[in-house]
Parts: C-alpha cells; structure tokens; sequence
C-alpha cells in the first residue's frame, strides 16, 4: 500500500486527509497523482500549479519513484515562522 | 535542539538554556517571530504543520548550519496550533565564538524555515478564515526546489 496525505488548504480543497492505494510498479509521483485524477476528477483543479511534494518526508519531483510501502505528501508553499 | 510543541516558550529560559551549552562562545543572535495584529483583521493564526517531516526539515537546516558556521549551540522552538496576534510564535538562537557568523547563520535558519519547512498559517479575522499565501520573496528565495517539485 502506497500512504497518501494532503495538508492545509489542499486538504481543506479535497475534504480528504488522505487515503492508501496500490500502484502497479514502477511507479513515481506522476503516475501517482494520475491515478488520483482519474479516481477523483474533480480534484484536478488543485492538485495543479504550485503544489509540492515529499515522499516518505523528503522533497520530491513529478519523476521521483514511489514504492510500496511509501508515505507520499502533496502540500501548498509553506507559510511558517 | 528543536522543537515543535504547541505550549508558549520562555526568551529568558530559552536564552540560558542555549548558553548553558554554548560554553564559552562570545555571540548569541536570536529571533522572535510573532502573530502580527493591530489593525484589527487578524484576530488570531492557526499552524498547521506535517509532523514528523517537519522535524527533520528543521534538522537538516541545522546540520547543514553547524557544517557552514561553527555554531556552539542553535536552537529552534516553533509552536503549533491556534495562536492569538501578538503571541510568540518561533524562536530561533544561535551561538557562535564572533557575530559575523551568528548573524549569518540566524539569518539563514529563519530563511530555510520560511521557505522550506512543512507548516501552513491559516488566518482568523473578523470576515471569517484563509489560509496564507506563501510571499512571492520566499518563494524566490527557495528557488529550485520549487522549480523541482511543481514541474508535473
């Protein structure tokens, strides 16, 4: 199972803290949030523009690997401090 | 040391502690970040951050910190949850043997936490809630790592 998560107002956006799924390997975070589109297609006009990732709490790319197993993040621009 | 925590921190028990393990260094440079309030549209802030990533962000600004400055203590409180304006939010110190590098490495800690560091600020006013936009400065400043991560 792949863990995912959305925080503030990406979350706020989707009414959804998160959801666990499987992909098919290889995968990345593209294919990731592909699968999600396809899934929920009315998330596609904020899981767009400037959105950051992390996998397993690392900054990541749309080409970052994701492997069974992994915790995968999608956030706004952090407004901390 | 660092921490994120939702209870108030005390300056002056932050600033003894932060001593206590800076031996004899001669500079400390800290910063204070606060809700900022008084023109009546912020009534309070509430944070939220992504456990766990959150501090190892932080610890990863540290580390890299200690490796670019000789830093003899750095310590980093950020709290979390509902704060009303004028409340402390973040405190951050550095200690180090001259102030050139106290300084440098406070002004690089707050910038890599503003930019790069998984919490969101949502503000209550008296028209109701919204979550901040991140400012198009700090945006610039994280530069490629916006670049990477928006790129689908």
């Amino acid at each position: 199972m792949i863990r995912v998560r959305f925080f503030a107002r990406l979350r706020e956006a989707l009414d959804c803290e998160g959801l666990d799924l499987r992909l098919p390997p290889p995968s990345s975070v593209a294919a990731l949030r592909r699968h999600l589109l396809q899934e929920h297609p009315h998330w596609a006009a904020h899981l767009d523009g400037r959105l950051l990732c992390a996998v397993n709490q690392e900054m990541a790319h749309a080409q970052t690997p994701v492997h069974d197993g992994d915790e995968v993040a999608f956030f706004p621009p952090v407004t901390g401090g | 040391m660092i921490s994120v925590q939702q209870q108030d921190f005390d300056v002056g028990e932050q600033y003894r502690r932060l001593c206590d393990e800076a031996g004899e260094a001669g500079a400390v440079v800290f910063f204070v970040g606060r809700v900022r309030g008084g023109d009546g549209t912020v009534q309070a802030l509430e944070l939220e951050h992504y456990p766990g990533m959150c501090e190892r962000q932080l610890q990863g600004f540290v580390d890299e910190a200690r490796r670019r400055w000789d830093c003899r203590s750095v310590r980093v409180v950020h709290r979390v949850g509902r704060l009303a304006a004028g409340e402390q939010i973040v405190f951050l110190a550095v200690a180090t043997r001259h102030r050139a590098e106290a300084f440098q490495a406070a002004h690089f800690l707050i910038d890599q936490l503003k930019t790069r560091a998984p919490f969101w600020k949502k503000e209550h006013g008296p028209d109701g809630a919204r979550w901040l936009d991140a400012g198009a400065a700090d945006v610039r400043a994280a530069g490629r790592w916006y670049a990477d991560a928006v790129a689908w």
